[in-house]
């Protein structure tokens, strides 16, 4: 029973690898404000999925892994995607019955509530403030949270992950 | 009796993991402690990164082994054309080098110029976008270390902030948290040149309403601070507003090394005793 309930870790290692490197793909520099919050919305896709299986320690050390790979202050991405994982884990059976469009409306304000952790520390380190920007992460996050899910959802089904 | 529904998350682990994110930003900010973690970390990550730098790399190498015959004769002549000037060029560097040296013993200064180079890639990695960093592809296995300083083949590009084993993240001159102590070429006037985010512009600071400053003038490295070599070039003035309202000038400068657009940097291996520790030595006399 505890053999069944452990399957395929390694799908869950993977999408978070691939939302890593998503995350600091190069892109065109008028793209750059816009690249939607990839690891973020695996973080929320695994944690309404397997509520049991992710949750706040694994936020927290993707998160880690995060800010070592965008040399960010150590714990900024780590704090931010912990809180996350929790408010999913919390709502996750509100969450899962929602139809997609009002998911993605969630994931948006998730993804710019994430951001925001971000936006002081650096307001305190003396960089320039960014204004909405901190906006279109969400926005584009809200357009492809749709594709995210069915993609993580059919993989999940396919390797099956429980 | 089992209960039908699981419990939530726990509280306690959430502000477990929230306290020690502080902790660690706290640390990471004010301390040094954490530059192991960061360096393994950095490792661990290190075959993502190089992962998604292989396309570009695979592009690069695609384009030199399936280029056009012409094209490649005339990148050859070019090249030919462009060493024969930098050849000419070299002899009379040479000529002057040695009526420096010269100079320099009747002035019994003793200064040499002595630096030598590391070649490193830049990764094709997009770094946090509120900072201006890039990765580069040589870490402390390949001699690398911290506060290095790094040139392209225009000037001043920045200096290591973070060593890894393979690769290493460096601030550029442009980054707001960067300052660099330099001097007008032409006045000999020295200042600082802060870093001003976004925009590719250097802000120098403390000038004088009335220091003369023009623009079009350059400005090189002052090698005060010990960091950077002297006399390399960082930039040219390009804005000059005397503010009588205010004790000093604003004053703007653009960089002059190609800060975005590099693939290949420079890593300067300093080998002349720096001007630190000269000072350092005339207040142990003291």
């Amino acid at each position: 029973m505890r053999l069944e309930q452990r399957r395929g870790g390694w799908v869950i290692a993977i999408t978070f690898a691939v939302s890593l490197m998503f995350a600091v793909m190069p892109l065109p520099s008028w793209a750059v404000p816009w690249r939607p919050d990839w690891v973020t919305m695996v973080l929320i896709y695994w944690c309404i999925a397997l509520p049991k299986r992710v949750g706040i320690a694994t936020g927290w050390l993707v998160g880690l892994t995060y800010d070592a790979l965008t040399d960010t202050l150590l714990g900024l991405h780590a704090f931010s995607l912990c809180i996350l994982a929790y408010i999913s884990i919390e709502q996750h059976r509100r969450i899962r019955v929602f139809p997609w469009w009002q998911q993605s409306v969630i994931v948006g304000v998730f993804v710019a509530l994430g951001q925001l952790p971000a936006i002081w520390i650096h307001g305190t380190l003396g960089y320039e403030t960014m204004g909405w920007f901190f906006l279109y992460p969400a926005v584009s996050s809200v357009i492809l949270w749709r594709w995210v899910f069915v993609i993580l959802r059919d993989m999940r089904r396919i390797y099956h992950v429980f | 009796m089992k209960p039908l529904f699981v419990s939530g998350p726990s509280f306690q682990r959430l502000i477990f993991f929230i306290v020690t994110s502080l902790a660690l930003m706290v640390i990471d900010h004010r301390f040094q402690y954490l530059q192991t973690v960061r360096a393994s970390l950095s490792t661990v990550v290190y075959p993502l990164q190089y992962v998604i730098n292989l396309p570009v790399k695979t592009g690069q190498w695609l384009s030199s082994h399936f280029s056009d015959r012409i094209e490649l004769i005339e990148k050859n002549n070019h090249l030919h054309e462009e060493n024969l000037l930098l050849q000419v060029k070299l002899q009379r560097l040479e000529d002057v080098k040695n009526e420096n040296r010269r100079l320099r013993k009747l002035l019994e200064a003793s200064k040499k110029r002595n630096e030598r180079v590391v070649m490193a890639e830049v990764l094709a990695i997009d770094l946090d976008p509120f900072t201006r960093k890039i990765l580069i592809n040589k870490g402390t296995q390949h001699g690398v270390f911290e506060k290095q300083p790094l040139l392209d083949a225009e000037g001043v590009l920045g200096q290591v902030l973070h060593v890894s084993p393979y690769s290493s993240t460096v601030i550029l001159i442009t980054d707001p948290n960067h300052a660099l102590p330099v001097q007008i070429a032409r006045t000999g006037l020295r200042t600082i040149a802060v870093g001003m985010g976004t925009a590719n512009r250097l802000a120098l600071l403390y000038l004088p309403n009335d220091a003369g400053i023009l623009v079009g003038d350059i400005i090189v490295t002052s090698g005060l601070g010990g960091q950077f070599p002297q006399g390399y070039p960082v930039g040219t003035v390009v804005e000059v507003n005397p503010d009588i309202a205010q004790p000093y000038a604003q004053v703007q400068a653009i960089p002059a090394a190609r800060l975005e657009r590099n693939r290949e940097v420079l890593l300067v291996l300093a080998d002349n005793p720096s001007f630190a520790t000269t000072i350092d030595q005339f207040n142990q006399k003291q």
